[in-house]
C-alpha cells in the first residue's frame, strides 16, 4: 500500500512539474514561421482602423502593422488582423494572440510597469477632449456641471473624466459603453449631453454622425492621451524591431524620402543617414536579424508619416499639431540611423 | 473458520473490489487536483514572466472611475473593492427586480394560456412561442433602441409635474423619512401581524364549525387606516423633492435609467415566457379528475384555482422556476450591452481593464455569482420543501 502511495505522489509532482516551460519567446521566429504579424487593432475606428469597399482593413493604425510587416517579411499584406475592444487588447496580446498592439493605445506608467507592455514609441499625440450637442451652446467643458456623459469602457478616458470634474468641483452622470459605435448611438439619440474620447477619436465620431454641424467639439482639452503601439514584455528584439519600423517612418518624413521616390533614393543618395536607412551602406537590418533593406520596405510600401497621416487623418479634418516634426514645430523627432 | 489461506498474497489485494474502487477514486483526485494545480501555476508562473502584478492587493486601491448608479457611498476616490460592491448591489437588484416581475408576468400568462377565452389564450401562446424563442442579447438590444426613441429630457413627458419620462429614463420624487417614521413603518407591520391573526382566526373557526367568518374589513383597515393615522397624528413625516429640470438633467427626485429598464423588461419579460410554460405544464399535471370532484363539492372556479389547483401545481412548478430564477440572474451579466452598471461592468469590467488583474478579477467574479446562485437555490430548495405534499 505504502509503495502504491509513494508511486502516486511520485506521478504527481512529476505532473506538477509539467508545463513550467521557459519562455524566452522569440517573437521574430514565430513571425517568420507563421508568414504573417498578427496585429491587435481596433473593431472600427474611421481614420484609424475600419473596412475599405473591398472589406479590407485601412487606416492609420492598420499602416502601422503593414509597415512591420514590411520590414519583417518584406510585404505589407502579411498581416493577420485581430480585432479588439478597448478591454481585450491587453489580454489578446498578453495570450499571444497578436504580436503586436496597433489600437490607438494611450501610452501610460501603470501600463508600461503593471500589465506587461512595452510601448514602441508615440505615433500620435493626442488628448482627451468633448464633443456635444450644439443647441446646448456650450463653449467650455467646464460648464458641464449635472450633464450626462457619454465615455467608452476600458479605456483611460474614464478616469480623466473623472478626475476632470472631481478637481473643478462639478458633478456629472457618467455613462459606460462598451464600444465607440455603441456611445456614438447613445450620444446621438441624446441619452447624454457630451461624448468624450481622444480628440483625433472624436473627429473621426463626428465625421459619421448623421449631421455633423450639429455638434460641436469643445476646445478643452482634459488630458495628456500619446497613442502608440505596444509589445509584449520580454521579447526586447521584437520591440525594437517595432521601435525602428515606426523611427524609420519618421526619419523618412524628416529626409524627404516618400513611397514613390524611395526605390530611386536606394540606388544611393549624398545624405549617409538616408543610405542606412534604406541599406544602400551598412548593415543596419542585420543588427535586428532583419533583411538590409527592411527601410526601404516599410517606405516603398507604406509610406512615410506624413503621408500616412495626410492619407488618413488629415481627410478628417486633423491638423498635423503636435504631431508634426520637430522642425515644423511638432514633437516628432526619431533618433538617428547610425 | 475460513478455509482460505490465511495470508493475502498480492493477487488478492489487486482483485480486492473495496481496494480497486480506492485506487480509482485516489487517481481521479489525485488527476484532478493535479490538473488544477498545474494550471494555476502555469498562469501564476507566465504572468511572473510578463512582469504582471499578482493578487487581490488592487482591491485597496483608490478605483479613479464614477459609477452612475450607485445603492451605496461612492465616488471616483473610493476602492476597487468598494466599486464590486457598488456592482454586486446593482446585480442583486436586478435579479429581484427581475425575478418578481418575470413571476407576476409567468404566472398570468402560463393561466392565460389555458383559459377557455380563444382570443386570451392564443395571445399567450404567441407571446411565449416568439419571446422565448428570440436571443436575450437581441430583446435587451432591441428594448434598449425602443426606449432611447423616447422624447429627450428636455421634452419629457410630463406626468403632473411629479413623474417625467424620457429616453433618459423615469425621474420621479425622492422620498426621505422624516423623524418618527419609524414608528408608521411599526404600525403598518402591526398591522399586518393582525391580518395574519384574524386569518388563523377565521380558518380556525371555519374548522369548528363549518362557518364561514370573513375580517376582510377589518383586514384592509388595519394595514390601511391605522399606519395612515399614526402618519397624520405623527404629523406627517414624510419629506419629497419634486425632480426639476435644470440646464441638462433633473435635478432633485431619483432618475430610474433608461439602461436598467430596458435589461429589467428585457430580462423578466423573457425569463416570464419560460415560467408561463412551467406554470401550464405544472396545472395540467394535476388530473382532472380533481377539478371535476371539486366541483361537484361545490366549489367556485376561484376557489378551485386558489385551493385545489395551485398548492398541488406548484410542487410541480418550483423545481424548474429556480432554474429560471438562477438563469434570470446569470443572463443579467448581459448588463454590459446597454451600459448598466453590474458586477460584470465594474469588477469584471472597468476594474478589470484599469488594474489589468484579470485573472484575479475573473475569480472574484466566478465566486461572486456562484454564491448568488448557491443562495438562490437554497431558498428555493427549503420553500420546496415547506410546499411539497404532506402526507397524513
Amino acid at each position: 500500500m505504502n509503495k502504491v502511495l509513494k508511486l502516486m505522489s511520485a506521478a504527481l509532482v512529476l505532473l506538477l512539474s509539467f508545463g513550467f516551460a521557459g519562455a524566452g519567446a522569440d517573437t521574430l521566429k514565430e513571425v517568420r514561421d507563421r508568414g504573417a504579424v498578427n496585429c491587435v487593432i481596433n473593431t472600427g475606428l474611421t481614420g484609424f482602423a475600419f473596412p475599405n469597399d473591398a472589406g479590407d482593413w485601412e487606416g492609420f493604425d492598420v499602416s502601422f502593422c503593414q509597415a512591420v510587416a514590411a520590414a519583417v517579411l518584406g510585404d505589407k499584406t502579411k498581416v493577420r488582423y485581430v480585432n479588439a475592444t478597448g478591454k481585450t487588447r491587453f489580454t489578446l496580446l498578453n495570450s499571444g494572440e497578436g504580436d503586436l498592439l496597433s489600437r490607438n493605445t494611450t501610452w501610460t506608467y501603470s501600463r508600461d510597469a503593471d500589465l506587461g507592455l512595452t510601448f514602441a514609441g508615440v505615433n500620435y499625440y493626442d488628448g482627451q477632449g468633448f464633443i456635444a450637442h450644439k443647441s446646448l451652446g456650450l463653449t467650455s467643458a467646464k460648464e458641464l456641471d449635472g450633464a450626462s456623459i457619454c465615455i467608452q469602457t476600458g479605456t483611460t478616458t474614464e478616469l480623466n473624466l473623472a478626475d476632470f470634474f472631481r478637481t473643478n468641483n462639478i458633478s456629472y452622470e457618467p455613462v459606460a459603453i462598451e464600444t465607440n459605435e455603441e456611445a456614438r448611438v447613445f450620444y446621438e439619440k441624446g441619452r447624454c449631453d457630451a461624448y468624450t474620447t481622444d480628440a483625433s477619436g472624436l473627429a473621426a465620431t463626428r465625421a459619421v454622425l448623421a449631421d455633423p454641424s450639429a455638434h460641436v467639439i469643445l476646445d478643452d482639452i482634459i488630458s495628456k492621451e500619446p497613442l502608440g503601439p505596444a509589445v509584449r514584455e520580454g521579447d526586447e528584439r521584437w520591440g525594437d524591431i517595432v521601435r525602428w519600423t515606426l523611427n524609420v517612418m519618421i526619419n523618412a518624413e524628416e529626409y524627404g524620402v516618400t513611397k514613390s521616390n524611395a526605390k530611386r533614393m536606394a540606388k544611393g543618395t549624398d545624405n549617409p543617414e538616408v543610405n542606412r536607412m534604406l541599406g544602400s551602406e551598412g548593415e543596419l537590418g542585420a543588427m535586428l536579424g532583419l533583411s538590409k533593406d527592411f527601410g526601404l520596405n516599410v517606405v516603398s510600401q507604406v509610406g512615410n508619416y506624413g503621408e500616412v497621416f495626410d492619407k488618413y487623418l488629415a481627410p478628417l479634418g486633423l491638423k498635423r499639431g503636435l504631431n508634426a516634426l520637430y522642425k515644423d514645430g511638432g514633437l516628432l523627432y526619431a533618433p538617428p540611423m547610425r | 473458520m475460513s478455509e482460505f489461506p490465511k495470508r493475502a498474497g498480492i493477487s488478492d489485494i489487486l482483485y480486492d473490489e473495496k481496494f480497486r474502487a480506492w485506487v480509482i477514486q485516489f487517481v481521479v483526485i489525485m488527476g484532478t487536483v493535479g490538473l488544477f494545480a498545474w494550471m494555476t501555476s502555469n498562469a501564476i508562473e507566465n504572468l511572473a514572466e510578463l512582469g504582471i502584478t499578482q493578487g487581490f492587493g488592487f482591491l485597496d486601491r483608490t478605483s479613479f472611475y464614477d459609477i452612475n448608479q450607485a445603492l451605496i457611498e461612492y465616488s471616483s476616490t473610493s476602492t476597487h473593492g468598494r466599486a464590486a460592491l457598488v456592482g454586486l448591489l446593482n446585480t442583486l437588484l436586478m435579479a429581484c427586480a427581475g425575478i418578481v416581475a418575470a413571476t407576476l408576468l409567468g404566472f398570468f400568462v402560463g393561466v392565460a394560456r389555458l383559459s377557455s377565452n380563444w382570443l386570451l389564450s392564443k395571445v399567450a401562446s404567441f407571446y411565449v412561442e416568439t419571446l422565448r424563442n428570440i436571443p436575450l442579447l437581441i430583446q435587451i438590444v432591441l428594448w434598449q433602441s425602443v426606449i432611447l426613441t423616447l422624447p429627450s429630457v428636455k421634452n419629457s413627458i410630463d406626468f403632473g409635474g411629479i413623474v417625467y419620462l424620457s429616453n433618459r429614463g423615469t425621474v420621479i420624487p425622492e422620498i426621505e423619512a422624516g423623524e418618527g417614521f419609524v414608528w408608521v413603518l411599526l404600525s403598518f407591520f402591526v398591522g399586518i401581524c393582525v391580518c395574519v391573526y384574524n386569518m388563523r382566526r377565521s380558518k380556525k373557526h371555519q374548522l369548528e364549525t363549518g362557518e364561514v367568518r370573513s375580517y376582510f374589513w377589518v383586514n384592509v383597515a388595519s394595514v390601511t387606516l391605522f399606519p395612515l393615522g399614526v402618519y397624520f397624528l405623527l404629523g406627517s413625516p414624510l419629506d419629497y423633492t419634486l425632480p426639476e429640470l435644470s440646464r441638462f438633467n433633473f435635478k432633485g427626485g431619483v432618475t430610474i435609467r433608461t439602461e436598467f429598464v430596458s435589461l429589467w423588461l428585457a430580462l423578466s419579460i423573457y425569463t416570464s415566457s419560460f415560467i408561463a410554460e412551467n406554470v401550464r405544464g405544472g396545472i395540467l399535471a394535476i388530473s382532472k379528475g380533481q377539478t371535476e370532484a371539486s366541483l361537484a363539492l361545490g366549489l367556485t372556479r376561484g376557489q378551485l384555482m386558489r385551493l385545489v389547483i395551485i398548492p398541488q401545481a406548484m410542487r410541480v412548478v418550483i423545481t424548474p422556476l429556480t432554474s429560471q430564477y438562477l438563469n434570470l440572474t446569470k443572463n443579467s451579466s448581459l448588463a454590459i450591452a446597454v451600459g448598466y452598471m453590474d458586477l460584470t461592468a465594474t469588477l469584471g469590467g472597468i476594474t478589470l481593464n484599469q488594474t489589468g488583474q484579470a485573472m484575479e478579477c475573473m475569480f472574484l467574479l466566478l465566486l461572486f455569482y456562484l454564491s448568488i446562485s448557491l443562495t438562490v437555490s437554497l431558498l428555493m430548495n427549503w420553500f420546496n420543501v415547506k410546499m411539497a405534499l404532506v402526507e397524513r
